[in-house]
């Protein structure tokens, strides 16, 4: 068996806004348009993804929130429909997907070899978060390769985003381990915006872009500081200032999927590829894409 | 401070865990067996409390576009906690107070908070709510309402939304009983444990639970209340801003420490502190003290980030006439009038799209004419009360009265937008899909609105409407300036 790597990773956000605008047949509601700079980044990241041979999607959400360890999908397929619990007027998505349950089940022992606390996700009614189901599709609307969802744990809530940032980084490197040995290549997904401030009021029609911005200046700075630092491909700096970042921008990535896509790629030093910046409802949001068979060798 | 006045509206109200174990694996622990038996014994309370409905404040739903209600008739479902799916599948069904919930929305609404309704199949309904409703309400016997937690409210936002909802039961003549989903402490364990070694995380959460429970007992929630910005600094992860739940079950039950407290059951809950509480009205109890916070009564905080513009779902109509410029300067979101549609046609975002090339109206001398007007939502297309039936075309079950009403509000939107409001209908003509099932129900909405107005109405049953909703009217009106 030859040895497996990971072929790309992507900053690949969720906001179900997105889909909404696309008008893809799974989802119920319809608009005439909306977050373009966004959606057209996302086909280039597609493009991009599709020119690579790639045999499984691997997905960090935070919105799939364990606040006891960190799961995995581990049923084979699920059908169901999604709805999101904040915007429902714009996301109520049938979705149906495989799951690959033998590289999940990989990163789980991995992951426990890193003294980390796992567990597998075994229940077939479960529903697959929002988050999850939103950055495969923009990433891979087909749906025609296996995830393997990954769920994030809370452990900034208990201790500090430092031990969540440890936490992340070593599920990160049992991640990359797994997929190593398991022969396969994958893509993975950090389903993360960057900063988080989200107007607490909606358009009359959501994808009235007259209306759309970033909350604030100061968040705005902490964005293109972020995306300062993956054109300079000093992602170690970047990891090293998500504390800060956390607390200033309100960012999700507490949740530790962007030091898990990190620490998995190994701190990749090439510019990463930005495809798109744009706001939704006031969030800050890049569509990025590392291809680590392209890293500059040092 | 004087003791404000207490609403009769509310008459029970209740603390409960949302955590699944006490429905699921109530045998795992004694703890979770006892609070099994503590949620059996609150049931029984609320059957004996004279409400007509419960409505569920749940932590464990969180919203930002304001507070979202659930409002549709049934929501059927298999929910799968995402931490605890190891301990098996809940199915439910629930009977949902519709009309009450878009009530809570109007009142809300009109104490300045940004509110809404969801009626839609398969929506997420939290772990908490589904645990709550099927212990304390396993047969249905009364509707539900279930609210959620706004993650950026703080106090006055959250105390405002408990008035609304007494407002909107005082308005609908309903008595409630309320119930707040909550751990007392939230810490939960961070290693996978045994549950027969669930404990209280640490001797401090336990020391502050047990002061809870001593307020609690003794029915000083307002006390507790006032000190929720401490406890959420001592024994809440801060998982949403502040803990509010206190202030909106304070709020809701008239801001002061006159109850009889009982506390049904107390234990540990994978670390966290689960408490089954219930609160009585009583005619006296600690009475007032100096609270440090005062009343609220309207949410004036500046939630106005889009840029100046009046929130959804206020509008202006515009006309073919009115210069693409001036309606970009504008504020107020608009649709572009198709070319050749005569200046005095009339269009909103306020009100649902049209399905067809027509105007939401047309003025003709002092005279408005409207379009046919469906209950559909300006922005999403979604049915209050539900649609009629599903893509299959397989009929569902649905509320009338919730669509009629969704009808006269588009209406009002739309008449308000074209400079004419309600009161100012001459003539009405309704078609109904089900005659026989919907007319007492649609002729109750009707005549909560139209009645005193004067409007001529001719009510004819048809075989079906374009989309899939039970009730439309065809309106004639007088102009504003007429």
């Amino acid at each position: 068996m030859t040895a497996g790597r990971i072929v790309a990773g992507a900053l690949a956000p969720h906001p179900p806004h997105l889909i909404y605008a696309e008008n893809p047949p799974q989802n119920e509601p319809t608009a005439e348009c909306g977050w373009e700079t966004l959606r057209w980044g996302y086909e280039r990241l597609r493009a991009d993804l599709a020119e690579r041979d790639v045999d499984v999607l691997v997905v960090h959400s935070p919105h799939w929130q364990t606040y006891v360890g960190t799961h995995l999908l581990g049923v084979p397929h699920f059908d169901s429909i999604s709805v999101d619990p904040i915007f429902p007027n714009l996301f109520r998505y049938h979705y149906e997907l495989d799951v690959d349950v033998d590289l999940a089940e990989a990163i789980h022992a991995e992951g426990e070899r890193e003294g980390l606390e796992m567990k597998m996700m075994r229940n077939p009614d479960f529903r697959v978060d929002y988050g999850t189901i939103v950055s495969c599709h923009l990433a891979r609307p087909d749906w025609d390769l296996p995830i393997v969802g990954i769920s994030s744990n809370r452990s900034s809530s208990y201790y500090a985003v430092e031990v969540m940032q440890e936490m992340a980084t070593a599920l990160g490197r049992a991640t990359r381990r797994a997929i190593e040995a398991s022969g396969k290549r994958a893509a993975l997904l950090c389903s993360s915006s960057l900063s988080h401030r989200h107007f607490t009021d909606e358009a009359a029609v959501p994808e009235d872009m007259s209306r759309e911005h970033i909350t604030s200046h100061a968040l705005y700075l902490w964005d293109m500081q972020l995306l300062e630092l993956i054109r300079k491909g000093e992602t170690r700096q970047m990891v090293d200032i998500m504390p800060e970042f956390i607390t200033q921008a309100i960012s999700e990535m507490d949740a530790g999927s962007f030091a898990w896509l990190m620490s998995a790629l190994d701190y990749p030093t090439k510019p990463g590829e930005i495809y798109a910046y744009g706001t939704v409802i006031g969030t800050g949001n890049a569509v990025v894409g590392w291809f680590p068979e392209e890293v500059a060798v040092s | 401070m004087s003791a404000p006045e207490t609403s009769q509206a509310v008459v029970k109200g209740l603390v409960v865990p949302g955590l699944p174990q006490p429905l699921l694996t109530p045998e795992a622990n004694e703890g979770y067996a006892r609070l099994r038996g503590a949620f059996e014994r609150a049931r029984e309370e609320i059957l004996e409390s004279g409400a007509d409905v419960i409505i569920v404040y749940s932590t464990m739903w969180p919203s930002i576009i304001g507070h979202q209600v659930q409002a549709l008739a049934r929501p059927k479902w298999v929910h799968v906690d995402e931490l605890f799916h190891d301990l098996g599948s809940i199915p439910y069904e629930f009977r949902i107070d519709t009309e009450l919930a878009g009530g809570i929305c109007d009142s809300a609404h009109a104490r300045g908070l940004t509110a809404r309704t969801v009626a839609y199949e398969g929506f997420p309904i939290d772990t908490g709510s589904v645990v709550a409703l099927q212990l304390l309400n396993p047969g249905n016997e009364l509707p539900a309402v279930i609210l959620s937690s706004n993650v950026y409210a703080d106090r006055s936002e959250t105390v405002v939304f408990g008035k609304s909802v007494v407002d909107a039961l005082e308005s609908q003549g309903k008595k409630a009983a309320v119930v707040v989903v909550m751990t007392l402490s939230n810490r939960l364990f961070t290693r996978f444990i045994d549950p027969t070694e669930d404990r209280i995380h640490s001797d401090k959460d336990e020391e502050w639970n047990q002061k809870l429970l001593e307020f609690f007992a003794a029915g000083r929630l307002e006390d507790v209340a006032q000190l929720s910005r401490e406890i959420h600094k001592q024994i809440r992860i801060p998982k949403v801003v502040n803990f509010k739940p206190m202030w909106w079950l304070s709020s809701v039950m008239g801001a002061n420490n006159n109850y009889e407290g009982k506390v049904h059951g107390y234990a540990p809950l994978y670390g966290t502190g689960g408490a089954v509480i219930s609160l009585t009205p009583a005619a006296a109890g600690v009475g007032i003290k100096e609270f440090d916070e005062g009343e609220v009564e309207v949410f004036t905080g500046n939630r106005d980030v889009l840029g100046g513009a009046s929130p959804a779902p206020a509008a202006t109509a515009t006309t073919a006439a009115e210069p693409k410029a001036a309606r970009r300067a504008g504020a107020a979101p608009v649709h572009e009038v198709p070319a050749g549609e005569p200046a005095t046609a009339l269009r909103t975002d306020a009100a649902p799209k049209p399905v067809g090339a027509y105007p939401h109206a047309r003025r003709v001398g002092d005279l408005l004419f409207l379009s046919g007007v469906g209950p559909r939502q300006a922005g999403d297309d979604s049915i209050p009360g539900g649609p009629i039936h599903d893509e299959q075309g397989q009929p569902l079950d649905y509320d009338v009265y919730a669509q009629t009403r969704a009808v006269i509000a588009n209406i009002e939107r739309i008449l308000e937008s074209s400079g004419s409001s309600i009161d100012k209908v001459l003539d009405v003509t309704v078609f109904l899909v089900d005659m026989d099932r919907d007319f007492e129900a649609f002729n109750r909405a009707y005549r909560e609105t139209f009645e005193g107005i004067g409007a001529t109405r001719t009510t004819i049953a048809v075989r079906a409407l374009p989309t899939p909703i039970a009730v439309e009217f065809k309106v004639l009106a007088a102009a504003g300036d007429a």
